[in-house]
């Protein structure tokens, strides 16, 4: 097989975990990374941490989003990253977006998220970001 | 060749149903790394077990929620699938919105399934290039059926075929424009049709005309095309869908041209690969070549036409010196 030049494009698991039913922002988030050349593998609503894991194992992506407004994350995103630990993928990074208070974001990066965006960020800072944190293929 | 290749690690981790090198695996594929061949020559002793299961058809049709009804009907009869879904990547930026997952349910943990999502990496023909390897990986890795979607591009999602011993191409009721684009492609790759959102007016008189079309067409090798009507939806006629396939699987066996099928479709394979490689090391020692440059100048000044200077480079040969009137 005949190497290509350039590298392989980011894969990107986006995924809403939670019991809410909107998805309008994770949508822009996928549309806005795809724009920016990844490969944005979009699970969709109501995402159990497990089925978030193993989509990510069986699609091998290099970074996981997860937006969430329900209120849960501090339930639900340390049982993702606790589930990536016990399938030995914690080299995939996680960030999040959605409705996150300051102290919350702050103890979800101590435990290992890479990065929590709240509703303001701007999509370019949301690209750059990931592209920064985005595992790196040897 | 002497004996079985020996297994790589990443092998014998498939093997033994280590997802996470499957998933890593599938990457290296699609991402062209020589460094996985070792493995992919490793397993290719243990292939050939998996059966491919092609579901082409045009946009929305509804190919992921007919997919996603085969793999619950499949799962219940205790088969394991592995499923392949193939989405466009833009031809601008390479980037790529994946979303046949949404559709796709299954039980928690349930270790009976693997769901792959594919780019089609500006290859057309309805599938990417690594599609095959990734089906063969799949077959290694246990799975008794492997379902790939298509792209969804009406009538050049014809490339189902290679990966594919049966095809079923995805319609939908008032299909008007679409019977043409059939004629144009599709229409010769079914293996079977089935007309989705039957639970919409119009799906029998679809399924009438389609009877009417295929009844002028030449059935191909003995198999007369299967029409079904079925509402994913609803879950209405999943089963009648897998039958209509099974019945090809056992055409397929019975009339005892899967073998010279599957020889068909290794020969494009091997044919592609090697034209592939030979075109690349062509390309690059060509373009390392000096006399191109020479013989470029005297194209650009309308002295020599770009098909003498195609000739004259076919003369020397790759290696040798191009000789230059
Ligand atoms: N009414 C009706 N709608 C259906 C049926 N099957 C699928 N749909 C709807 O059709 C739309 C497309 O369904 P998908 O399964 O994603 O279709 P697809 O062919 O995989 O789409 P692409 O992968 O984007 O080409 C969705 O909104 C489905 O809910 C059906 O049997 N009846
Ligand atoms: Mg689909």
């Amino acid at each position: 097989m005949a190497k290509t030049a350039n590298a392989p494009p980011v894969r990107v698991l986006i995924a809403k975990p939670g019991l809410d039913g909107h998805d309008r922002g994770a949508k822009v988030v996928a549309r806005a990374l795809r724009d920016a050349g990844m490969e944005v593998i979009y699970a969709g609503l109501r995402q159990t941490p497990e089925e978030i894991v193993e989509s990510a194992i069986e699609e091998d992506v290099d970074l996981i989003g997860l937006s969430i407004l329900s209120g849960a994350h501090m339930a639900l995103f340390p049982r993702v990253l606790a589930l990536l630990k016990k399938r030995k993928a914690s080299d995939i990074p996680v960030f999040a977006g959605g409705i996150i208070p300051d102290e919350d974001a702050k103890r979800l990066r101590k435990i290992g998220l890479k990065a929590v965006f709240g509703p303001g960020t701007s999509l370019e800072q949301i690209v750059t970001t990931a592209r920064g944190i985005a595992r790196h293929r040897a | 060749m002497r004996g079985r290749p020996r297994l790589t690690q990443a092998a014998r981790q498939v093997l033994a149903q280590d997802r996470r090198v499957l998933g890593r695996l599938i990457s290296a594929v699609e991402n062209r790394d020589p460094k996985v061949i070792p493995t992919l020559r490793a397993l290719y002793p243990r292939t050939g077990r998996a059966r491919v299961i092609g579901i082409a058809g045009p946009l929305g049709v509804g190919k992921s929620s007919l997919l996603n009804g085969l793999l619950a009907h499949l799962r219940a009869a205790g088969r394991t699938v592995g499923v392949v879904a193939v989405d466009p990547s833009s031809p601008f930026t390479g980037g790529s919105v994946l979303g046949d997952r949404i559709r796709l349910e299954r039980e928690p943990g349930d270790p009976g399934v693997f769901i792959r999502s594919m780019a089609s990496r500006g290859h057309l023909g309805g599938i990417a290039a690594a599609t095959l390897e990734v089906t063969r990986l799949l077959d290694a890795f246990g799975m008794d059926f492997v379902l790939v979607e298509t792209v969804g591009s009406g009538q050049v999602d014809v490339e189902v075929r290679e990966v594919a011993s049966t095809a079923v191409v995805v319609l939908v009721p008032h299909l008007g424009d679409e019977v043409q684009t059939l004629k144009a492609g599709l229409f010769e790759i079914a293996d079977v049709f089935c007309v989705n959102k039957s639970d919409l007016p119009g799906a029998d008189l679809a399924a009438k005309d389609l009877r009417e079309l295929i009844s002028l067409a030449r059935s191909t090798g003995g198999w007369t095309p299967r029409i079904l009507t079925a509402s994913a939806r609803d879950g209405v006629g999943i089963a009648e869908l897998w039958a209509a396939i099974e019945a090809h699987e056992r055409f397929l066996d019975e009339a005892g041209t899967r073998a010279a099928t599957e020889r068909r479709r290794l020969s494009a394979e091997i044919v592609g690969l090697v034209t592939e490689r030979v075109g690349h090391d062509l390309a690059e020692s060509l373009r390392r070549d000096p006399r191109l440059s020479n013989l470029l100048d005297r194209v650009l000044s309308r002295e020599v036409d770009p098909h003498s200077a195609v000739e004259q480079i076919l003369r020397a040969g790759p290696r040798r010196p191009i000789r230059v009137p």
